[in-house]
Formats: C-alpha cells, sequence, structure tokens
C-alpha cells in the first residue's frame, strides 16, 4: 500500500438545504491517478472546491501530508502544493503563453523579487512549453488559443508549480477527439510524476486513461475500484450509464 | 544610411519608446521653458501635478482594474501636509494667519511636528501610502472591487471635504491654506522660482513614469495584468490579489500625494475644492480620455483636458462641462482605450503597410 497524500473523512456541505456534500470519505495515495466520476449534481465540482478552499465545508475533515486544509485560503492551499484547474479554463488572456507559465512558476519567490523584470526563460517552463506541445506559440497571447491549447496551458501552469496534488475538473470538456487523445497522453505524461484527481463525465476517456476510480452519488461515494470493478456494479450502472434502468425499478418493486 | 531610415529605425521596434520619452522630456524641459511666458508655464506646471496624479490613476485602474474615484484624497494629504509646513514657516514661530482669524490661540498639537521640513516631506510620501495600505488590506481582503470600491474611495473624498471645511481653525476650512510667501528660502511668487518648479515637477513626472513603467514591465506589472482580468484564477496560482492590489494602490495614493505636494507651491492654494469628488472624477476621466491602458494615455489625458479646460474656460465658460461630459460619453462608445489607444491603431496599420 502507498503512503496516504490526502485523505478526507465525513465531509459535508449544504448549500441551504441541499446538502451537496453528504459524509465523503477519500482517501488517495502518492503517486495514485484516481478519476472521480458521477452524474450531474453529485458533488464531484463540489468535492474538489472543498479540497482547493473554495467552499467551506459544513463538517468533516480534508488532511494534506498533515495539514488540515479546511478554513485556509485559497492560495495557501496552493502553496502546500494542491493545484488545480477549472471547467472552463481562465489564462491571462493579455499575457503570451510564455508569460503565464512564468507567472505560475514564480509564485513561490518573495514578492520584491517580481520588481524585476524577467530575464531568459527558466528550465521548467522550458520543459512545460514541450510537454504542453506549445513551444510554437510560447510568444502569442494566450487570447488567440483554441480550447483544447488553453487546458493544456493550464496544465502547463499547474506542472511549473510542482505540485504535490493536480486536481483537474474535466479536462475534455469540449474538445475534439484529436485534442482529448493529447490531452490523455499529456495526462498520462503527467500522472507518471504526480498525484492526480480527474473530475471526468466522458466515458470513453475513462475507460481510456483511468486505473482507480471513485464514483460519487447524491454527495455520497458510492464505490471505489478499478474501472472494470466500477463498471461492473449495477448500481452504477443504474444511476450513471443509465443503463438497466427499467430493469433495477422492476427489481426494486 | 539616409536620414531618414535612420529615423525610420528610430521610430520603431525597441527604441521607439526611448525616442519618444527622449523627445518629450526635451520639448518640456528646454522648449517649453523657453517659449511660454511665466503665465502659461505655471499653467503646464499645474497639469503636469494632475498628470502625476493621472500616472497614479492609469497604474491602479488601467493596470490593476481599481476604479479608484478618491485620488484626491490622497493628492490633499499630500498638499496639505506641504501646505502646513510652508504656513508655519512664512509664520516664523507666530501662529498661521488663518488661526488668527478664527481665534485659535495656541498651535495645534497635530501641527507642531509639520514646522520641521523633513518631516513634513516625508508626511507628503507616508500619510497616502500608509491610508492606501490600511484601506487596501481591510477592502481587498474581504473581495470588496469593482463598482463597490468605486464608490468607498468617492465617499472617502466627499467625507474628508466634509471634514476639512468642518474643522475651520484647524484646517483653514473651505479656503484651504493659502498665502504662501517663502518656498525653502526663495520668493514663492518669483518668476524664477516658479520656472524652478516647473522643472521640477517636470522631471518628478518623468522619474515616476520610469519608475511605473518598470513596474508594469516586471513580473509583479503582469502579476499586475493577471489580477485584473483574473482575480480568482490568481488565488489558484498561488498568490494572494490582495497584497497585489494593496501594494499597487499604494503606489498610485504615494504618487497623489507627491502631486499634491508640488500643487501647492505651483498654484499657491490648498483647499477642499480642490480634492473632493469632482476633481477626482474629472482625473479619472481625463484617464480615460488619454487612455487608461497605458500610462502614457492617462498622462497625456491628464495634460490635454487640462489645456481643454483653461481653452474653453477662457472662450466659452459655459460649454466646458457639457463638452467634458460629451468627451467622455464619445471616448467611452467609440475608442475605449483612448487617444493612446487610437495612435496604436494608427503605427499599427503604418507598420502592417510597410
Amino acid at each position: 500500500m502507498t503512503d496516504t497524500l490526502l485523505e478526507i473523512r465525513g465531509l459535508e456541505v449544504a448549500f441551504g438545504g441541499f446538502r451537496a456534500l453528504d459524509g465523503v470519505d477519500l482517501t488517495v495515495g502518492r503517486g495514485e491517478l484516481r478519476f472521480l466520476i458521477g452524474p450531474n449534481g453529485a458533488g464531484k465540482t463540489t468535492l474538489i472546491d472543498v479540497i482547493t478552499g473554495l467552499t467551506r465545508p459544513t463538517g468533516g475533515s480534508v488532511r494534506f501530508e498533515g495539514h488540515d486544509l479546511v478554513g485556509r485560503r485559497e492560495h495557501e492551499i496552493v502553496r502546500l502544493g494542491v493545484g488545480r484547474t477549472f471547467q472552463t479554463s481562465v489564462v491571462f488572456e493579455e499575457l503570451t503563453v510564455l508569460e503565464n507559465l512564468d507567472l505560475a512558476a514564480s509564485f513561490r519567490r518573495p514578492l520584491w523579487s517580481l520588481l524585476r523584470r524577467r530575464r531568459g526563460v527558466s528550465e521548467e517552463v522550458t520543459a512545460a512549453l514541450e510537454t504542453t506541445g506549445l513551444t510554437a506559440l510560447a510568444g502569442s497571447r494566450a487570447g488567440v488559443l483554441s480550447h483544447g491549447q488553453r487546458q493544456w496551458l493550464e496544465i502547463g501552469m499547474l506542472i511549473v508549480q510542482r505540485p504535490r496534488l493536480l486536481l483537474l475538473d474535466e479536462p475534455v470538456a469540449g474538445m475534439s477527439s484529436g485534442e482529448r487523445e493529447r490531452t490523455g497522453e499529456l495526462l498520462t505524461e503527467v500522472a507518471r510524476d504526480h498525484t492526480v484527481i480527474v473530475v471526468e463525465h466522458d466515458m470513453d476517456f475513462l475507460r481510456r486513461y483511468a486505473s482507480q476510480v471513485t464514483v460519487l452519488h447524491e454527495g455520497k461515494v458510492l464505490t471505489e475500484g478499478s474501472v472494470e470493478q466500477v463498471r461492473a456494479d449495477p448500481r452504477v450502472q443504474e444511476i450513471y450509464l443509465g443503463r438497466a434502468r427499467e430493469g433495477a425499478e422492476d427489481a426494486v418493486r | 544610411m539616409t536620414a531618414l531610415t535612420v529615423s525610420r529605425r528610430v521610430l520603431s521596434g525597441r527604441w521607439q519608446g526611448p525616442a519618444a520619452f527622449t523627445a518629450v522630456a526635451v520639448l518640456a524641459l528646454v522648449v517649453a521653458p523657453l517659449l511660454l511666458e511665466p503665465f502659461r508655464l505655471g499653467l503646464l506646471a499645474k497639469y503636469l501635478c494632475y498628470a502625476i496624479v493621472a500616472l497614479g490613476i492609469g497604474l491602479a485602474w488601467g493596470q490593476g482594474g481599481m476604479l479608484t474615484l478618491g485620488q484626491g484624497v490622497f493628492f490633499g494629504l499630500g498638499g496639505y501636509a506641504m501646505g502646513m509646513y510652508l504656513k508655519l514657516n512664512d509664520a516664523g514661530g507666530d501662529l498661521p494667519d488663518f488661526m488668527v482669524w478664527s481665534g485659535v490661540e495656541k498651535l495645534p498639537a497635530l501641527w507642531k511636528p509639520f514646522g520641521n521640513p523633513v518631516f513634513a516631506l516625508a508626511m507628503v510620501v507616508v500619510l497616502p501610502v500608509a491610508v492606501a495600505l490600511l484601506l487596501g488590506t481591510l477592502v481587498f481582503r474581504q473581495r470588496v472591487r469593482g463598482a463597490y470600491f468605486a464608490i468607498l474611495t468617492q465617499a472617502l473624498a466627499a467625507a474628508l471635504v466634509i471634514l476639512l471645511v468642518g474643522q475651520q481653525g484647524l484646517t483653514g476650512g473651505t479656503n484651504g491654506l493659502t498665502n504662501f510667501f517663502d518656498f525653502f528660502g526663495r520668493d514663492v511668487a518669483a518668476d524664477e522660482t516658479q520656472r524652478g518648479l516647473y522643472l521640477l515637477v517636470a522631471v518628478v513626472l518623468g522619474a515616476l513614469y520610469l519608475g511605473a513603467r518598470q513596474l508594469v514591465r516586471s513580473r509583479f506589472g503582469r502579476l499586475l495584468l493577471a489580477v485584473r482580468d483574473g482575480e480568482d484564477r490568481v488565488r489558484f496560482l498561488g498568490y494572494d490579489p490582495a497584497t497585489v492590489k494593496t501594494l499597487t494602490f499604494a503606489v498610485s495614493a504615494g504618487m497623489a500625494g507627491i502631486a499634491g505636494a508640488l500643487f501647492v507651491p505651483v498654484v499657491g492654494i490648498i483647499s477642499p475644492a480642490l480634492l473632493g469628488v469632482v476633481p477626482s472624477l474629472e482625473l479619472v476621466v481625463a484617464v480615460a480620455v488619454g487612455g487608461r491602458f497605458a500610462l502614457a494615455g492617462a498622462v497625456l489625458g491628464a495634460v490635454v483636458m487640462g489645456y481643454a479646460r483653461t481653452y474653453f474656460s477662457e472662450e466659452l465658460p459655459d460649454a466646458w462641462l457639457y463638452l467634458q461630459g460629451a468627451l467622455f460619453v464619445l471616448v467611452m462608445t467609440l475608442a475605449p482605450k483612448g487617444i493612446a489607444g487610437l495612435a496604436a491603431n494608427v503605427v499599427r496599420r503604418r507598420e502592417a503597410r510597410a
């Protein structure tokens, strides 16, 4: 068993009367590539929001490498080594691809040292440009990138921060099949030396790239396991894959 | 190589900025003092003081997205710090004239340290920066932004005016501080002093412009743009946007304070009417007209609007207010990047043709 990186216990989030997360337990080991799936409203994004400090939970704990993340501010959590992307990519359009990466890579520098101009390109930024395949676009404004390129730039901005845990929120949503393939390769490459949690809807993508899967349903963890195990689970088929729906209803009666 | 190709080479690429800066500097430091009569030179000095405030607004608003409608507050703090020193210096150990008229018998404790020129000059920068740091820390940490921040700064300007007007014996009330005679050993009204002051204002503006430009081009400047365009995303890069905004706001406040202190000997007065809501807004309009996304645009806007105001006040006194409003609406709808944006378009088109 690998050692634990992220440990979530009894996590609860309520928006008004709606319980978005209702006692979630989740353990992610160092070096894992974990997929988080579930139908709309299952609480996947809420879970990521809680881990990264965007949403305050009403109960439960999130421990990351011995630190309690609940109640910390977003940038402090990033500084502990948790990075994330968003469903709608937000790169800085006025800055060039290179400047976007450089800004991400500079976040541990003391503030006063930022007053100097950037001279040259650091090794990690060069490496990230190569990994994401954006080297040729380094000098272009990020505003001109395609949707897929933006997502890769975001992943690149995560990598240069050397986080210990990466959270990717639907990285292939809205992508063409070519872009999905490229993203899958990128993901495999990133997962080689990072711990990654991916929220994803796309079943094809899941089948091709996932190893460990956690299924969320109505704010609770429904089941966990390998792709095959999860797919074979009739409850998952019922709520998520939308198959055998009528059969399941019959069974309940 | 002909002179034409040389000049074309100078006017394009990386020498364009330094060449333009040098040209403007020669114009301001050599040509203007030779050509302009003292009265007109004094007016230009006043506009350049406003241009320093505009530079700060360009930094906070254009680069940082903080629409500050209360720069008059910081301008006023700098101005009053300078004015208090000059009044005490002129009084030579007695009470300043307006205090005698208001029936004040003993110099208020608040005034005492301002008799020291070093302390007063330090306060010109320290006071505005301290207020901005305090306000920024309180406001930006709570994620107050956009229109709410704008209204807050405007309310601050209104409050300061009420405070100043209400404390007649302490601040000179509506009249403010005026009737200055001596400026560091020179007759403040003499042409020679005024010419020197003009040059001082121009040099300070130039230095602050270069400093601001360096700031904008640094990593901090990139970060500031990022905060402007995606504050929430910046948080997830591990930076605290509140710190970035607070520091920038403080820099812009410090600039306004310096401008206020220079304004006092140049114009000979600092009063609530010069730093309230209306003058604060007029400067924001000037920055918008000049082009808020370029520092040079902000400076240009302040000078152009200053001249326009003087010209129309002399020729068509009733029309200026309407013209100013109309100009603002026109710029906002037709050229949101202001004069600087239009100029950049022309340059780009010419380069595309070449």
